[in-house]
């Protein structure tokens, strides 16, 4: 077998440029840990144990919403814009519920009287933004699912602009107040300066592990969720074999906003504050999570939130804030330029 | 009613029956007539609505220029007010005592018209940077790394404080002054030639507006017909084949790509000049997703249904919206909700409720427009075919070459 | 019509060959899908490649026009190793194409698709497009008189203003020919061109594809009609499977035992 001057020339060539890339990463990534590490050194461990309990919570949150992003995309290569949106909706969705449930803050109940209707307001937030969800998805994606690309792509943003607008018709442009209804119990580790671990942080990044658990569970074991890989897959074979493809779909963007209406709840619960525009940013930052995972690939999703959570609280806690949404955002590009498989994403080869 | 039908098939199947002349000549005839009109119905006070119209003049041309990177190349681009920011700050830097206040200590003064080119350069510049590695990538991806963009540069004005201002902007920017012009009876002066002319009345602004439209409709028309612009359909019609005929698709989207950025720069520059302020609350997605709006609603790709888009949505957006909280309060009274009026509890009375409109009716006109009437208002020819989704006349293929023969 | 040759000149090391496969391999993953294949195709002779369904052809095909390298093995096209090429650096270097599917400008009208093929002989600038320069009027010209002459060469020169998507199938089949003639090129790669014809058509292509030769345009063709293939081709070469089972004039294909068993009795 010859192997032409040229083809290994393009292959050397190839595989250096790619070294100097990784290289530059490394390179990158190197001088950023050393600088942490000595703001680290600085600050003290009790501070930085705080900013990774903040960054884990934090990272939860927008794994939760990362992941309806990399479903949905895999499965109908569409950037669902809305879907920040409908996190932003779980919140708006629970708060208008929690006095109906009797849950007021500064109340007296606690225990299983606290959490029964928590659980009962989190689960029809989660329903109810899924239904949202899915009716964007037959009304405005499903129609034009054969259009050129940039029609669908448009509509998506559209909707966004849609849900942003109802929810600010509903409730105003102002910050809301959500109740602070967890208890503020928290363990201190190593005495009164010592960093604390809150009620609030174990109750977020639990929740946020079940669901994911109970996602992946799903996507593995059950029938529905094995047709929703394979229409992830091929969409053809698997209309061949019989699966309906319009039903996985749907199906699809259900679930994903099952999890991003809980990330609102959860978002309210632990921040005390939304916003009706907050799904812009959030929506962004965990896009960044989900291509940074890889888009379309479940784990990357959740692991690319839990990074670029970290990656936030980390700069937030250590450097400047005002700076922090540059960075995120200077990460999403670079990725996309460079690595737009993600870091767990399969290398797939140029369409 | 045969006519009509077969008047209507020719131009919708005929590339040579072209529209666009006629609605040139209309928009031509409305510019002329329309400050006279305004300082007729008014009574000689017609400056605010002149005004009115040549602030609308920016987003139009900030409409053209996206209307060549979406439009013509087919590349969704959302994070178009980042060049506008650009174009702005490039003129609060090189054209006003602000760099005094910087480390460089040291104020740049240049005329006017000379800002407007390197605002138009820089941004290009900044075109050709985003774009050199980001245009290879699929158009879902390289919307969101343009948006991506549009919320890096605006905070990085908003954070470099030491050499921006911050938050506070920069104000007190040089007028705009032209080295010559001819005043004559447009502007109630004897004709003559002046020098150093500055832009101050709306009269004024107005004028240089429509001949800067007019300019920039005539160079994005050559473009369309042009080698370029054939090229920019083609890779956006099919880029494989494009390819294969010797397009750098590449090369070409990055041209589209550095041509939007100059417009937005140049139309940046000009506003900067304009308002004598900027500040990096001005240039967020919002301005980027009005521009998108307009292009969508007026019909992408087609220059008139640009304009005549932007008309529509800057008017909307700038004096229909703000103007209906009134109106609404009187509706509602007139018809028996007077209850709905004053504020109660959440409700902010409907006046306010309908100030926050914004988004819904941006959302809406986005979503409804493509899944109705994906090519716009005034549709390019090739637009409206392409996007027509198996509605098929039923005529056949011989009448077309029967009625297009000559 | 004359073709005037604006694609780069033959290099000095050329021989008779316009181009040369040599063993050239395709892998996609696992799946190979081209393994080993070498031949020559002459200046000015008709190249036929067949073989049944997913032998590999459009994959070679693909090779050599720079929509993805080959995995191993050199293609050489006028003397120069033209692997790893983009496709419009080879349509500049003289390669041109159709496709199996037809992949017209649907929404151009046939005369802009043939002016697109010109878009690599001529080099109106930005600012010549910008400001209508006469360079760029004078191109524009030129461009529009080659673009009717290329219409007539392959007669649908009464459609030029009609949209691509509305002509006939066959009509359909000829733009894409014009506009590959466009480009100017050296090596003309036709995509199964006869897919759909009547048999008058395919007469009709027969005639073309001799047309094109007298302009000095070597033809290599993809093609399952085996009177078209046996009726205008010097030499085939025979895919299957993605190896090449044979290689040599009609006479000899026609009679050969492993071509005639790969297509199970199929042929004219």
């Amino acid at each position: 077998m010859v192997s032409s001057v040229a083809n290994a020339r393009a292959r050397l060539v190839a595989g250096s440029r790619g070294r100097l890339l990784n290289g530059t990463l490394f390179a990158l990534i190197a001088i950023a840990l050393v600088i942490l590490a000595t703001k680290v050194a600085t600050n003290g461990p009790a501070y930085f144990i705080q900013i990774v309990v903040y960054g884990l919570a934090n990272g939860s949150i927008f794994a939760l919403i990362a992941l309806g992003y990399t479903m949905v995309y895999g499965i109908v290569e569409l950037i669902n814009f809305a879907h920040g949106d409908v996190f932003t909706l779980g919140g708006f969705i629970s708060l208008w519920l929690l006095p109906i449930f009797g849950v007021t803050e500064g109340g007296t109940v606690t225990g299983a009287g606290l959490i029964l209707p928590l659980l009962a307001i989190l689960v029809i937030s989660m329903i109810l933004c899924a239904v949202v969800n899915v009716t964007i998805e037959r009304v405005a994606y499903r129609p034009l699912r054969h259009a050129p690309r940039l029609t669908p792509l448009i509509t998506a943003v559209g909707m966004s602009f849609v849900l942003e607008g109802i929810m600010f018709l509903w409730r105003g442009p102002f910050n809301l107040h959500y109740p602070n209804v967890l208890p503020a119990t928290s363990i201190e580790l190593g005495g009164a300066n010592g960093p604390a671990i809150g009620f609030k942080d174990v109750a977020v990044i639990v929740i946020a592990v079940v669901l994911m658990v109970a996602l992946t569970l799903f996507v593995e074991r059950t029938k529905l969720g094995k047709a929703m890989r394979a229409t992830a897959q091929d969409r053809d074979a698997a209309e061949l074999m019989g699966i309906d493809i319009n039903r996985t779909i749907a199906a699809t963007f259900f679930i994903g906003a099952l999890l991003a209406g809980a990330g609102g709840m959860i978002f309210g619960l632990y921040y005390n504050t939304i916003t009706f525009d907050q799904g812009f940013t959030a929506g962004l930052v965990a896009f960044t999570a989900a291509v940074f995972g890889g888009i379309g690939n479940i784990q990357g999703a959740a692991l690319g939130g839990l990074v670029i959570g970290m990656i936030q609280s980390l700069s937030d806690g250590y450097f400047d804030t005002a700076w922090t949404q540059v960075l995120i955002f200077a990460i999403l590009v670079l990725v996309l330029v460079f690595r737009p498989t993600g870091i767990l994403g399969m290398r797939v080869p140029e369409k | 009613m045969n006519i009509l039908r077969s008047v209507r098939k020719i131009w919708e199947t005929d590339p040579r029956v072209d529209p666009n002349p006629l609605v040139y000549a209309i928009l031509g005839v409305a510019a002329i007539l329309y400050p006279v009109w305004a300082q007729a119905s008014t009574g000689g006070q017609g400056d605010f609505l002149i005004s009115v119209v040549a602030d609308a003049g920016v987003y139009i041309l900030l409409a053209i220029g996206l209307n060549v990177v979406v439009g013509f190349a087919g590349l969704l681009d959302l994070g178009y007010a980042a060049f506008f920011a650009i174009g702005a700050y490039t003129y609060a830097f090189l054209a006003s005592d602000h760099l005094v206040v910087t480390p460089l200590q040291q104020a740049i003064h240049l005329p006017f018209w000379i800002v407007l080119f390197v605002g138009l350069f820089v941004a290009a510049a900044f075109g050709l940077i985003l774009g050199a590695p980001t245009l290879r990538l699929r158009g879902d991806y390289l919307a969101i790394v343009t948006l991506g963009f549009g919320e890096i540069v605006p905070r990085v004005f908003k954070n470099l404080s030491v050499w921006t201002s911050g938050v506070n902007g920069i104000s007190a920017l040089d007028k705009p002054v032209l080295p010559v012009w001819l005043n004559g009876p447009w502007s109630g002066d004897p004709l003559e030639v002046v020098q150093n002319f500055k832009i101050v009345s709306p009269m004024a602004f107005y004028v240089v507006m429509v001949l800067l439209l007019a300019v920039c409709v005539v160079l994005v028309n050559n473009l369309r017909r042009s080698r370029v612009g054939r090229a920019w359909m083609a890779v956006r019609e099919d880029e494989v084949a494009a390819a294969a005929m010797g397009v750098n698709t590449v090369r070409i989207k990055l041209m589209a790509f550095a041509i939007g950025a100059a417009f937005s720069g140049f139309a940046g520059s000009f506003y900067g000049a304009k308002l004598s302020l900027v500040s990096p609350e001005n240039f967020g997605f919002t301005v980027s997703i009005t521009i998108l709006v307009m292009i969508v609603l007026g019909g992408m790709g087609n220059i008139p249904g640009v304009i005549i888009g932007s008309l529509l949505v800057y008017w909307v957006t700038f004096l229909f919206l703000p103007a209906l909280p009134p109106l609404a309060e009187e509706w509602a009274t007139n018809i028996g909700l007077g209850a709905l009026v004053p504020t109660n509890g959440d409700w902010p009375g409907i006046g306010q409720e309908m100030q926050r409109l914004k988004f819904l009716i941006f959302g809406a006109i986005l979503v409804f427009t493509m899944l109705l009437r994906p090519q716009g208002l005034i549709p390019s020819r090739v637009r409206q075919q392409e996007l027509r989704k198996g509605v098929q006349e039923d005529m056949t293929i011989e009448d077309v070459n029967a009625e297009t023969t000559a | 019509m004359t073709v005037a040759t604006a694609a780069p000149a033959p290099a000095p090391t050329a021989h008779d060959f316009i181009l040369r496969i040599e063993h050239v391999t395709k892998r996609f993953g696992g799946l190979v899908a081209v393994d080993d294949v070498s031949f020559d195709v002459k200046r000015g002779e008709v190249f036929a490649l067949i073989g049944p369904n997913g032998a590999g052809k459009t994959t070679l095909f693909n090779s050599i026009t720079g929509i993805f390298p080959p995995t191993e093995g050199r293609v050489v096209f006028e003397g120069r190793d033209i692997a790893g090429a983009k496709p419009h650096q080879a349509a500049a270097l003289g390669i041109a194409r159709t496709f199996q599917n037809i992949r017209l400008f649907e929404y151009m009208s046939a005369l802009d698709n043939v002016r697109v093929g010109q878009h690599c002989r001529t080099n109106s600038k930005l600012w010549d497009s910008l400001f209508k320069t006469p360079h760029e009027r004078k191109e524009e010209v030129a461009i529009t008189e080659r673009a009717m002459a290329l219409l007539e060469f392959v007669g649908i020169e009464k459609h030029a203003e009609n949209y691509a998507r509305n002509l006939a199938y066959g009509q359909q089949r000829r733009l894409e020919i014009a506009r590959a003639l466009a480009t100017r090129p050296h090596l003309l790669l036709l995509d199964e061109p006869a897919a759909g014809f009547t048999p008058q058509e395919k007469v009709e292509l027969m005639r073309l594809v001799d047309k094109i030769l007298a302009e000095g345009i070597t033809v290599f063709l993809i093609e399952h009609d085996m009177k078209v293939v046996m009726g205008i081709s010097r030499n085939i070469a025979v895919l299957d499977h993605g190896e090449l089972i044979a290689l040599g004039p009609p006479e000899v294909i026609r009679k050969d035992q492993r071509v005639i068993e790969a297509y199970l009795g199929k042929g004219a």
